[in-house]
């Protein structure tokens, strides 16, 4: 049975660990899963209320947490609800059975006569006198979940389903709720004076100086290649902070050269190299191909990573905005060298990350500054230029889609090769933590990986086509030394690889001569997509787009998120001038079994305006120093004026599993994007992003 | 010291003149609703009212506002129309940004009480939103504005 649980009830058995009835009538339900903002805590909690029959006002949630919650991972790759979700669903409804059933026993009647109501229970119409709160036994709580529990048929839910309203959101729109509003007794504040990179040392630091420039009391703590300015008045250790780099030399520091800021720098460079699915190689015949990229890209949270830690008598305990507690943990004892049982860390709320930023690092500044400053607590803001400076970016990528077409101009085998630094790196997939980096005894170089191909992929994710061609493989380039450091930026390697298929398939087609939603539905046999692509097209009309090059353009792509999670259909109405507008866009996605719509509704929408700001607007900049956008106004991202009408349906699915959804629309976008532009212009644009520069240029060509 | 009325009290702040307001809110009135995004007047997280002009807090001396009213978020109250209708709409994902894009939107609907679509983006064009929450964030404005006629209406 344990084979087929989900991992985050095999790492967890003990019931104890996910569920406490609580004396005043309520019910705590402990997740490892945490809130970024997608609203995956109000959706668990739904769950547990829809298995247990429990009013949801009963129900709080306590997440992410090593003392007292499970351990679930990182929050990660769209699988709270998925995976975490159905890990709830499990726990609860064996809880369920295991007090029902001896209910039953006493009653000398069928757990199946019982029914329960918020939390009390029934034999028929008569209330037994018993509740979770009064019947629960320690035995209940003790013994490991075997996870075989009947669950409820989604057909009689009333809690799941619903657009319940987010918990967090009433404090977060009067002013509380973060992470960097907490304060502790006796708490300092910290900046950092950061290391420029792995490898770098400090050679001379003006402390005179800088004293001078925070013009009030403060503490300079060193060690090895590490410096923080610490005191009581966060106004003169940011003073401090900001005026310190000119009072800094270092050496060890490589020169970069511009030409490293683009993807095709990477195509080339040393790389792991594998090849993917259909290792044949591919007939001869007649091969197109077009290369597409993108640049490297940032999280660019609109909350600079924050953590407060303490370390009091050989235990240190820490506040952090981390996806994952756990892992956080073992990345503070690998540093520390502490037992991982005298650590304690708390997850508080941040703002969004969308993948790996500089929320671990900024944890670990704080827990080696309270080590050196023990008894208080430490708390460590990263300033903006900072974040934009440090956090692991989202990696560069160059995708060629190469393609030996038959006689009516369809693909009869497909390469897809994909030249990418590492998606994920952290602690535990080879990387280090950049605090580490500057100690006396650094980690070792790291290690470049990838997730696997099980996982989703990282390089290679949606690099896979889903249309029924004969033969179909990857190319994958891992290049092992990126010029600057990558990790998990949302969706990985799909938003690229999605707009490289998508965008190659409307060239395939109008080299065919066929209209590209006609092409696309002639490939393609999953009936869940062909749904999606149908229902956006109409909505779109698509069928009235009329000719290419006339400014105005309408693109479609699609994509079902890892090739596993969930479908998105996106259409986009863009305008082009100067700059391209995204006027309108329309979704359609399919994602099983939706929890909370509303809430589903919030990330398939997100994720396209998002998209729409990667593909139009985004790149980080390198120059000799290392990176060069380190605000808003050198990293733009859309703006209120810039985000266009959005039309998104559900296309709901029930009695299907929940796919995870919160990064489904993000390539699907992008390629849609591509796609207009290409109708609008009478011309293709194959890297991102799509600026005024390169249109100019497109137009010229 | 420094006297200033927030959020209709008066307060006296002993912080130097060229201290940030945005840190004077958050440290020394424990008032932390105001968020640091950048401290480059670049993103709006720190947006607060001052004599209802909203005013990026995160590079305004405090000596400059001495004798002048400062309205934060938590001067709001947590029942202002627009925070509930940011609530009715789900109008935010992480929400770190809505702070001061709430108090952009209140100065826009003291002085224009029938917005269109156009007044409430360029009134929140300042503001960056990373989550891509922007399309509610304009219907709860919207929606916030239509409350507020109702209410005066009735008054």
């Amino acid at each position: 049975m344990s084979d087929t649980l989900p991992l985050s009830i095999q790492n967890n058995r003990r019931m104890e660990k996910w569920l406490r009835f609580q004396p005043d009538r309520t019910l705590r339900l402990a997740v490892g899963k945490v809130e970024l903002g997608q609203g995956n805590v109000t959706a668990l909690a739904q769950i547990a209320a829809e298995e247990l029959d429990v009013d949801l006002s009963r129900i709080s949630v306590l997440s992410g947490d090593t003392q007292d919650a499970p351990d679930e991972g990182q929050t990660t790759s769209s699988q709270s609800i998925e995976v975490s979700g159905r890990s709830v669903r499990l726990v609860t409804a064996e809880f369920r059975a295991r007090v029902l059933d001896r209910l039953a026993q006493r009653l000398n009647c069928s757990p199946d006569d019982i029914t329960v109501e918020d939390g009390a229970f029934h034999h028929g119409d008569t209330p037994t006198g018993h509740d979770y709160w009064s019947f629960a036994t320690d035995d209940d709580f003790a013994r490991d979940i075997e996870g075989n529990a009947a669950t409820k048929p989604p057909s009689s839910y009333r809690i799941v389903g619903q657009p319940i309203p987010r918990r967090d959101l009433p404090g977060k729109v009067s002013g509380a709720g973060f992470i960097h509003d907490m304060v502790r007794p006796d708490m300092l504040h910290a900046r950092i004076l950061r290391q420029p990179c792995r490898g770098a040392v400090l050679a001379s630091l003006n402390e005179a100086a800088i004293r001078r420039a925070g013009g009030g009391e403060f503490r300079i703590v060193r060690v090895g290649n590490f410096v923080a300015f610490v005191g009581a008045d966060e106004t003169v250790v940011q003073r401090a902070a900001a005026a310190a780099p000119p009072h800094a030399t270092w050496d060890n520091v490589p020169r970069m050269t511009p030409d490293m800021q683009d993807a095709a720098w990477l195509v080339g460079k040393p790389s792991s190299d594998r090849v993917l699915y259909d290792e044949s190689a591919p007939p001869a015949g007649t091969v197109v191909e077009a290369s597409y990229s993108r640049p490297y890209v940032a999280h660019a949270s609109m909350a600079p990573s924050c953590a407060l830690a303490e370390f009091r008598n050989g235990r240190l305990e820490v506040w952090s905005h981390t996806q994952g507690v756990y892992p956080l943990r073992a990345s503070l004892a690998n540093v520390l060298g502490l037992p991982a049982e005298a650590i304690v860390v708390h997850h508080a709320h941040g703002a969004g990350c969308y993948g790996h930023n500089g929320a671990d690092d900024v944890a670990v500044d704080a827990a080696v500054i309270a080590r050196e400053i023990p008894d208080q607590c430490i708390r460590v803001q990263w300033r903006r230029e900072e974040e934009f400076g440090f956090e692991p970016l989202g990696t560069a990528m160059h995708v060629t889609a190469r393609a030996v077409l038959d006689e009516a101009g369809k693909p009869r085998d497909w390469t897809t090769e994909v030249w990418s630094a590492t998606h994920v790196q952290r602690p535990s997939s080879g990387g280090n933590m950049l605090t580490h980096e500057a100690l006396p005894t650094p980690p070792p170089d790291p290690r470049p990986t990838d997730p696997p191909e099980a996982a989703g992929g990282g390089g290679t994710r949606n690099g896979l086509p889903l249309y029924d061609f004969p033969a179909k493989r990857i190319v994958h380039h891992l290049v092992l030394k990126p010029p600057t450091r990558t990790s998990a930026l949302r969706g990985l390697g799909a938003l690229t690889n999605v707009f490289a298929l998508e965008c190659f398939i409307d060239e395939l087609a109008e080299r065919a001569g066929t209209d590209p939603v006609a092409y696309r539905l002639s490939l393609l046999s999953d009936p869940r997509a062909r749904r999606l692509i149908e229902n956006v097209a109409a909505r779109c009309g698509w069928a009235s787009r009329g000719p290419a090059g006339t400014g105005r353009g309408i693109g479609l792509a699609w994509a079902r998120y890892k090739n596993k999670a969930a479908y998105a259909a996106v259409a986009v109405e863009v305008e082009v001038e100067q700059e391209v507008r995204v006027k309108r866009a329309w979704c359609a996605a399919d994602a099983g079994l939706v929890i909370n719509p509303d809430g589903a509704r919030n990330q398939l929408d997100g994720g396209i305006v998002q998209a729409i700001s990667m593909t139009l607007k985004e790149q980080m900049l390198l120059d000799a120093d290392g990176r060069a956008s380190l605000d808003w106004e050198h990293y733009p991202i859309l703006k209120f004026s810039e985000v266009p009408e959005i039309e998104t349906e559900i296309v709901h699915a029930p009695d299907l599993p929940t796919l995870g959804m919160g990064e489904c629309t993000f390539g699907p976008t992008a390629a849609a994007i591509g796609n207009a532009v290409a109708h609008a212009l009478g011309t293709r644009i194959r890297d991102m992003p799509l600026t005024r520069e390169r249109i100019a240029a497109a137009l010229l060509a | 010291m420094i006297e200033l009325t927030v959020n209709d009290k008066t307060v006296s702040v002993g912080a130097a003149e060229i201290t940030p307001l945005l840190d004077v809110l958050r440290n020394e009135l424990d008032l932390k609703g105001s968020r640091y995004g950048c401290g480059l007047e670049q993103c709006g997280s720190c947006m607060v009212l001052v004599d209802g002009e909203p005013v990026f807090a995160c590079s305004r001396e405090v000596g400059t506002v001495a004798g002048r009213h400062v309205t934060t978020i938590e001067g709001l109250g947590g029942t202002h129309p627009l925070q509930l209708a940011f609530l009715e709409e789900q109008a935010g994902q992480c929400a770190y940004c809505l702070s001061g894009i709430i108090m952009s939107a209140k100065a826009l609907l003291d002085r224009n009480p029938s917005p269109t679509r156009d007044d409430i983006v360029t009134a929140l064009d300042r503001h960056l939103c990373r989550c891509g929450a922007h399309p509610r964030i304009i219907r709860a404005v919207a929606k916030a504005a239509e409350t507020l006629r109702q209410e005066r209406a009735r008054a």
